[in-house]
């Protein structure tokens, strides 16, 4: 059973100069009941637009879409009982403290804590120790969980997390992952938009989002397969003057800077010895190249560049 | 209603966490109820007076005496021509002139009547005016004293003359405060009601809460409710305060029944808090529904009747003020505490007042969106 069906959908917001800007453009896609699926897109590919929409905030132009079998539309009420929805930005009430936002929030679900405190207890622990403290005096990942606990209170079946992890240190980052990852063995649906490309990996299914229109959307395993090119991993003393060598070189298809490393994508039929060849003849040092394995933000760039 | 009641108790306890919220709530009435009827004074004293006496007689210095002794002038300067004395005008040392010509003396006993002139700083107008009428007025009574003394009580009047004498109604002693606090009271009960609730939405709306608060399935009379019963308390709360004040410092008791200003108070809270709601709804941050709320208080202030008479206001403008809720509860608190009105008295205006209640709700209410 699909827990999200989203079909064409369009929105637009009016630009300067009564030119328009397509937010989402011809958006159509399923999530199953159960599964953690990602949207990845960098910022203002249209991540924070569909949520709003299939969390009822926000009506689309064109196109419809469910959520647990509701039409957004018509049955909104009954989709503002059943899911959870964390807003991009930290949206609790800074000078309540962390004890009566939870309570505040299970009060208008029609709950209380008690009632589904098994669900939240993992994380609640953590935040715990800081309960009489205000919302507005937590750290940044302690807002986070406080947030999640929040959009839990009620037992949502589908759960939107509108880029939780941005502007979370990476120790905080990598434990919101394993929470959601319990979450889902609960049997929550979960939709999780991110701009970091490495949490793709960390979804069972992932959607590209560009500019209002996805990419590629399947597991991410599949996704870095489809990457046929051969991949390589270069690096040298000078990389400024290395990334300019490899643009003109004419033998790679594409290259760009990639932590320590550039990566470059091959043009077919060019060999490793050929490029080496090449820098040394170009004045490079110390060239250091390897074979690569395409991750998810090698496939988002070429599936960009194929636009 | 469990709801209702959770939406209350945050929200009041948002209110008294917020250190700010109570001082403005409760410490800015005070105060400006407290100062600005001190303050804001339409009687001109200490209008500064030159006089240039070209006469130095007897009877010019008898008028002098008179005039600096109403209490209402402060002698600047006696100069001996009228361009020094233009002088003081224009370094905006005197505000007024008196020229009192060569021979004033000899023409009033041979002629028994002689002119004076009188050049008036014109840049306040209020000033100008009210300085002028004084001098005047002060100069007619000395004009009226010369003549008694003359004519030494003739069985009949050679002249026929006619006295007036007036009565203040309502305000024997024309106490200016009793005119004032009441009008301000209404203003501050406004402010209260309809801008602190528009704030406090918008505030919401600002920092984001409003998004999470629109994904559950609390109802909308719900959320409006909620926010709007802790500010109608509060103006209640206001109006109390400011009774009490007007009571402690200006011995102020209303003539007309306690209950109903209250009356009135209740349902015109609802009309404000209406506005409120109606801002907040337009308005995405509080910079924005604060410089609403400017421009409307100027409006409803001046329009208001507070500072200046809605009779005297050209026709047009009346039209205006007949949309002013402020307008309506000033007019009715004077009635009641200056003149003991009942609550039959004011049926007219608690009916237009009502009205606007569920005018301002209505329209705010289906204005307001708990998509975006």
């Amino acid at each position: 059973m699909e827990a999200v069906i989203v079909n064409n959908l369009i929105k637009t917001y009016p630009a300067e100069k009564k030119s328009v800007v397509k937010a989402l453009n011809d958006i159509s896609f399923k999530v199953n009941a159960g599964e953690l699926f990602g949207v990845i897109g960098p910022d203002g590919a249209g991540k924070s637009t569909l949520f709003r929409i299939l969390t009822t905030l926000l009506l689309a132009d064109s196109g419809t879409a469910f959520v647990d079998g509701f039409d957004v539309v018509k049955d909104y009420k009954e989709i503002r009982k059943r899911v959870g929805y964390m807003p991009g930005k930290f949206s609790l009430y800074q000078d309540l403290s962390v004890e009566e936002n939870l309570d505040f929030f299970a009060t208008i679900f029609n709950t209380s804590i008690r009632e589904n405190y098994d669900l939240i207890k993992d994380i609640y622990v953590q935040i715990a120790p800081f309960k009489t403290r205000r919302a507005g005096k937590l750290s940044g990942g302690m807002k986070q969980k406080l947030a999640l606990c929040c959009a839990l209170i009620h037992r949502p079946s589908v759960l939107f997390l509108d880029e939780p992890t941005t502007g979370v240190d990476a120790v905080s980052r990598k434990e919101f992952w394993e929470m959601l990852q319990q979450l889902k063995k609960q049997g929550i649906t979960i939709l999780v938009s991110t701009p970091y490309m490495d949490e793709a990996s960390l979804c069972d299914r992932v959607a590209l989002l560009q500019n209002g229109a996805i990419l590629s959307i399947d597991k991410p395993t599949v996704i870095t397969a489809q990457f046929n090119n051969t991949l390589l991993a270069v690096k040298a003393d000078n990389m400024f003057g290395l990334l300019q060598v490899l643009r003109e070189s004419g033998l790679a298809a594409n290259s760009y800077p990639f932590g320590e490393y550039h990566h470059v994508v091959m043009k077919d039929n060019i060999s490793i010895e050929e490029l080496g060849n090449y820098l040394n003849q170009k004045g490079c040092t110390t060239v250091n190249i390897q074979k690569a394995n395409a991750n998810i933000e090698d496939c988002f760039i070429a599936l960009m560049r194929n636009e | 209603m469990r709801t209702l009641k959770f939406l209350l108790q945050k929200e009041f306890r948002q209110i008294f966490r917020d250190p700010s919220i109570i001082r403005m709530i409760l410490v800015m009435p005070v105060i400006q109820l407290i100062l600005l009827p001190l303050a804001a004074n339409f009687e001109v004293k200490n209008i500064h007076l030159a006089i240039v006496d070209h006469d130095h007689s007897s009877y010019t210095r008898q008028m002098i005496n008179k005039i600096t002794a109403s209490g209402y002038f402060q002698l600047v300067g006696v100069n001996s021509n009228y361009t020094d004395a233009m002088h003081l005008v224009e370094k905006d040392e005197a505000d007024i002139i008196l020229e009192i010509p060569a021979q004033f003396e000899r023409t009033l006993v041979k002629e028994s009547e002689a002119p004076v002139f009188m050049a008036v700083n014109a840049i306040n107008g209020t000033k100008a005016n009210l300085g002028a009428a004084y001098l005047q007025n002060i100069i007619r009574n000395y004009n009226q004293d010369v003549r008694l003394q003359w004519l030494q009580m003739p069985h009949l009047n050679d002249q026929p003359r006619i006295e007036i004498t007036t009565a203040s109604w309502y305000n024997p002693h024309m106490s200016y405060q009793l005119f004032m606090v009441p009008g301000i009271l209404a203003v501050l009960l406004t402010m209260v009601g309809a801008f602190m609730t528009s704030l406090n939405i918008v505030k919401e709306k600002e920092i984001g809460t409003i998004e999470q608060v629109n994904v559950t399935p609390i109802k909308k009379y719900h959320f409006i409710l909620g926010k709007l019963i802790p500010f109608w308390i509060l103006g209640l709360i206001v109006l109390t305060l400011g009774m009490l004040v007007a009571r402690i410092v200006y011995g102020i008791t209303p003539y007309g029944n306690m209950v109903t200003i209250y009356v009135f108070a209740m349902v015109y809270l609802l009309a404000v808090l209406g506005l409120g709601l109606l801002v907040s709804t337009y308005a995405n941050t509080q910079q924005q529904s604060m410089l609403i709320a400017f421009f409307l208080m100027m409006i409803f202030v001046l329009l208001g009747g507070l500072y200046t008479s809605i009779d005297s206001m050209p026709d047009w403008a009346k039209t205006i003020t007949k949309f002013n809720p402020v307008a309506y509860f000033i007019s009715v608190i004077r009635m009641v505490v200056i003149k003991g009105s009942t609550l039959a008295d004011i049926s007219r205006q608690l009916l237009t007042v009502a009205g606007f209640a569920i005018f301002l709700n209505g329209w705010a209410v289906l204005n307001y969106k708990k998509r975006m």
